[in-house]
């Protein structure tokens, strides 16, 4: 069970989410962190096995009741003290670089490095739902943002070999309902999203891509579909994907839109969702802005297609795709399923 | 009396065999049924350990819905921890210990019965709650604040804290019971210094039983007030703290995971010497390891919130405490193969088992050093790792270890063997499915699989590891029933065990087999730590050495 071997197998499946493939620097400290471990604890495993395999073989021997028993040795306080400390000293070079890989993974947001203070960083606050997640885009470099996304979390690619093109991403973890933890695994360890807390956590790759996870803490029904996409973009794609999303809602521009959006408004969709330019201003479920500019619906559990097919599934019935979600479904008409499909399948 | 002497010509009716055994205040009885009950949790919740493994077969399979599936792990690990795991080892201790120091039984043999109802009932308070339509299914660790109103509107919730509370009762009273009776009550001449290993461990496993229920029951109670009362404890919009629970349960949870592998250690303690016909090696720092583990385990129970945002100062302070148990375990590991080391190893099922224990265990420690690890746990928390850890620990520790104290003393108990032949079948197939059950989920955890997930998506490259974790559910089950089929056939079966067939050295082997109700004519008087040796040894007898 060592590191390798693991990368060797995880390789033939489309996601990769080993802890042992880290492409951020917590990921990658913990990860450095886990093979000194591994090694550790991997020799104690083969001595004592050893030890315990030789002593089967060894020393097994039929016993007839009643017949001569072996020399008794009842104890020995140099040996006792040699096994004590042995251990001891490992625990105690254990602790110590622990102690640093600790406070490499968990730096301090309010007293960062020089090398972290001055880079361009992307802060975003992250509220967890039942089952999904809300991302609040608040700052890039110097520039204030204010706009929100759902489930996918889109970052810029970092350059870590100079200092001006570094573009670390903070997080800060919280939850409107139960516990939750934010866990995209070769990026950062696990950090819990709990109510009434703020936590925070940080990465910064050089990779761009998708990097999936998902949340680590149960948190009700459907907390193994309360999925995490991570898409880390080239520096001007990030900004691209910015300038876009921070345009409000597009679409209503033809009659058959128009009806779409007014099924939509009339509805009870806008109590949850919001759509910015509208009057759709609900917050208990995902921003619906620019649903189209994600690649997943129901935080992760389905595809979103372009001509909208699975969404319009979805609307009509989401218990059947994710049982046990807050969204209900709400009868709608086939025409106005329709109708409303279209128009949240104009909003790019 | 005399009338009764007569009556005993016809066999007894089976009601007034019924009524004997529930209203009995024999501690050796009130043992085994306690072992009873955790056999019947134990299959219960093995059927739904089958049902969640089916479940995750396949991925996306549809076999049950996500609402069955969280009732089921919640139920599970409540059923293994409190119905299953406690009861079996507080009913081992029951009937071993008072034999082991020389007593006629416990101190307080009504509180005794006392709390084994309690237990039972509490047990079955819990199960109620699939009358009302729906278990509980927050997790048996129950994180606030799901057990909320907002989230659990259910009465399950109220069937799983009563039902806690009510087994807590019993739990402790069976703790006090055990330290008045191992205080008080030991034979003339056996000083604390001189008990038999077993009831060491099952001194100091009421010791931390007595630390670490009140506050859960404190918990359970707070739970149950903010449902009831409308206060707000755990509410977070309110000004409760989610976060105090969890270091509410975790403060029960940790010395928990004690409570139920000390007794195991007791266990291995007794068997090991017996087959190794050597005496225990270093007895004395055997004895200061687990009262070194009581203590250093009540203050290693935030390594279970790594990842819940405490200080890094904290952090490290946690790290450093759990990676301190490692080294009284450590004590323990070597003691045993220094006791191995030179004897003569008879390899009957008792000694099969321990020999399981000590290569699977020392797995689940060096795992759980993994997890010490504080950066470490960061990846490895609340992931498939950590299911495989603990179950190495409580199955390839506990189980194991269990599995030996009851081969080795069934003969005590019932006069009767077991069939060797049906307990080495049951050996292979646990040792073998229980490898592949759960080796596979430390590489589905490492490769990103979080725990309490009814489903998973097929890109994510975890089907293999949980097809091969559900064949070795299959392979185990039939294990436990061969168990299950054991202990009973062997009833008619077994061969006679007469007083003593493993040739061991503490009291309890000093009396017939089965033991009279009054255990010992003669309190015996002991001089060592091995009174039979003693006497089958007058030359060299132990007392001289100790």
């Amino acid at each position: 069970m060592n590191g390798p071997l693991l990368l060797a197998l995880s390789e033939g499946s489309p996601q990769n989410l080993s802890i042992f493939d880290p492409v951020s620097p917590p990921a990658e400290s913990i990860h450095h962190l886990s093979i000194l471990v591994l090694s550790i604890t991997a020799g104690i495993f083969l001595v004592v096995e050893s030890i315990l395999i030789y002593s089967l073989l060894r020393f097994r021997r039929r016993y007839v009741p009643g017949t001569s028993e072996p020399p008794q040795v009842y104890g020995s306080m140099p040996i006792e003290i040699a096994w004590t400390a042995a251990p001891a000293l490992v625990v105690f070079v254990l602790t110590l670089v622990i102690a640093r890989t600790e406070w490499e993974v968990r730096v301090d947001p309010n007293n960062l490095s020089p090398e972290l203070k001055d880079a361009k960083a992307l802060h975003v606050r992250v509220v967890g739902h039942q089952w999904w997640w809300e991302f609040n885009y608040d700052r890039y470099g110097d520039e204030k943002l204010d706009f929100v996304t759902a489930n996918e979390l889109h970052v810029p690619a970092s350059h870590r070999a100079e200092r001006s093109e570094r573009r670390p991403v903070f997080l800060t973890l919280q939850s409107v309902d139960v516990a939750h933890s934010f866990w995209v695994p070769r990026l950062a360890g696990k950090t819990d999203l709990i109510p009434g807390r703020t936590n925070d956590m940080w990465f910064e790759t050089e990779h761009t891509g998708l990097f999936v996870g998902q949340c680590a803490e149960y948190c009700g029904t459907q907390h193994a579909n309360m999925l995490l996409r991570v898409y880390v973009d080239s520096p001007e794609e990030f900004t691209r994907w910015l300038t876009d999303q921070k345009k409000e809602a597009r679409g209503g521009d033809d009659a058959e839109l128009r009806k779409g959006k007014e099924v939509f408004l009339a509805q009870s969709c806008i109590n949850c969702h919001r759509v910015r330019g509208t009057s759709a201003r609900g917050t208990f479920g995902p921003d619906l802005t620019h649903l189209m500019s994600r690649d997943t619906l129901g935080s992760g559990v389905i595809e979103n297609d372009r001509a909208g097919k699975r969404l319009r599934e979805w609307i009509a019935d989401p218990q059947k795709i994710k049982p046990g979600c807050l969204m209900p479904a709400f009868g709608l008409s086939e025409s106005d399923l329709d109708r409303v499909t279209r128009y949240l399948a104009s909003l790019e | 009396m005399a009338l009764a002497e007569q009556t005993r010509e016809a066999p007894p009716t089976w009601e007034a065999v019924l009524h004997e055994w529930v209203a009995t205040v024999d501690h050796k009885r009130i043992g085994i049924l306690y072992i009873l009950m955790a056999v019947v949790f134990l299959v219960v919740a093995g059927i739904q350990a089958l049902l969640m493994r089916w479940q995750l077969i396949v991925p996306r399979n549809t076999f049950l819905s996500p609402q069955v599936f969280n009732q089921m792990f919640t139920m599970h690990g409540t059923t293994m921890v409190f119905f299953m795991g406690m009861p079996i080892l507080i009913g081992l201790g029951n009937f071993v210990v008072p034999l082991q120091i020389g007593a006629r039984d416990m101190a307080f043999p009504r509180l005794n019965a006392l709390g084994f109802w309690v237990s039972l009932f509490g047990g079955l308070l819990v199960y109620f709650s699939f009358l009302t339509g729906s278990a509980p299914d927050f997790g048996w660790f129950a994180y606030a604040p799901l057990t909320e109103r907002t989230f659990a509107r259910g009465p399950a919730t109220e069937f799983w804290a009563l039902g806690l509370i009510v087994s807590g009762i019993g739990t402790i009273t069976a703790a006090v019971n055990f330290i008045a009776t191992i205080l008080g009550m030991r034979a003339p001449g056996m000083t604390l210094w001189k008990v038999p290993f077993f009831t060491w461990t099952i001194l100091w496993t009421a010791v931390q039983i007595l630390f670490a229920i009140p506050p859960l029951t404190a918990g359970l109670f707070l739970v149950l007030f903010d449902r009831q009362l409308g206060t707000h404890f755990f509410d977070p919009h309110t000004g409760g703290s989610a976060y105090l629970w969890q270091h509410l349960f975790w403060f029960f949870g940790h010395p928990e995971v004690y409570i139920l592998i000390l007794p195991a250690f007791g266990m291995i303690a007794e068997v090991i010497p017996v087959f190794s016909r050597k005496v225990l090696f270093g007895y004395e720092f055997m004895a200061a390891a687990t009262m070194a583990i009581v203590f250093i385990s009540l203050s290693v129970w935030a390594h279970h919130m790594f990842c819940v945002g405490m200080s890094r100062k904290l952090d490290l302070f946690f790290a450093a405490s759990s990676l301190l148990v490692s080294i009284p375990t450590g004590i323990k590991m070597f003691n045993w193969l220094a006791t191995m080391y030179g004897g003569k190893l008879w390899m009957a099922s008792p000694m099969l088992f321990a020999c399981g224990f000590l290569s699977m265990f020392l797995i689940g420690g060096l795992t759980g050093i993994m997890l010490a690890a504080a950066p470490f746990n960061f990846q490895l928390s609340d992931s498939y790792f950590v299911v495989g850890h603990f179950h190495w620990v409580l199955i390839g520790g506990t189980i194991f270890a269990t599995f030996a104290g009851l081969h080795y003393w069934y003969p005590k108990a019932t006069g009767r063997m077991l069939s060797e032949r049906v307990a080495r079948w049951q050996f292979g197939l646990l040792l073998i499915g229980f490898i592949l059950t759960f080796g596979p989920m430390h590489i589905a955890g490492m490769l990103g699989m979080p725990r309490r997930i009814y489903t998973y998506d097929a890109d994510r490259g975890w089907d293999l590891w949980n097809q091969l974790a559900t064949i070795g559910g299959l392979i185990q089950a039939p294990s436990y029933l061969l168990f299950v089929y054991n202990i009973t056939a062997s009833l008619w079966k077994g061969r006679p065990a007469g007083d003593n067939p493993w040739d061991a050295w503490t009291l309890e082997w000093a009396t017939t087999s089965p033991p009279p109700s009054y255990n010992f004519e003669e309190i015996p008087t002991v001089h060592s730590r091995r009174p039979l040796w003693d006497l089958r040894h007058p030359d060299d007898p132990d007392w001289q050495y100790e």
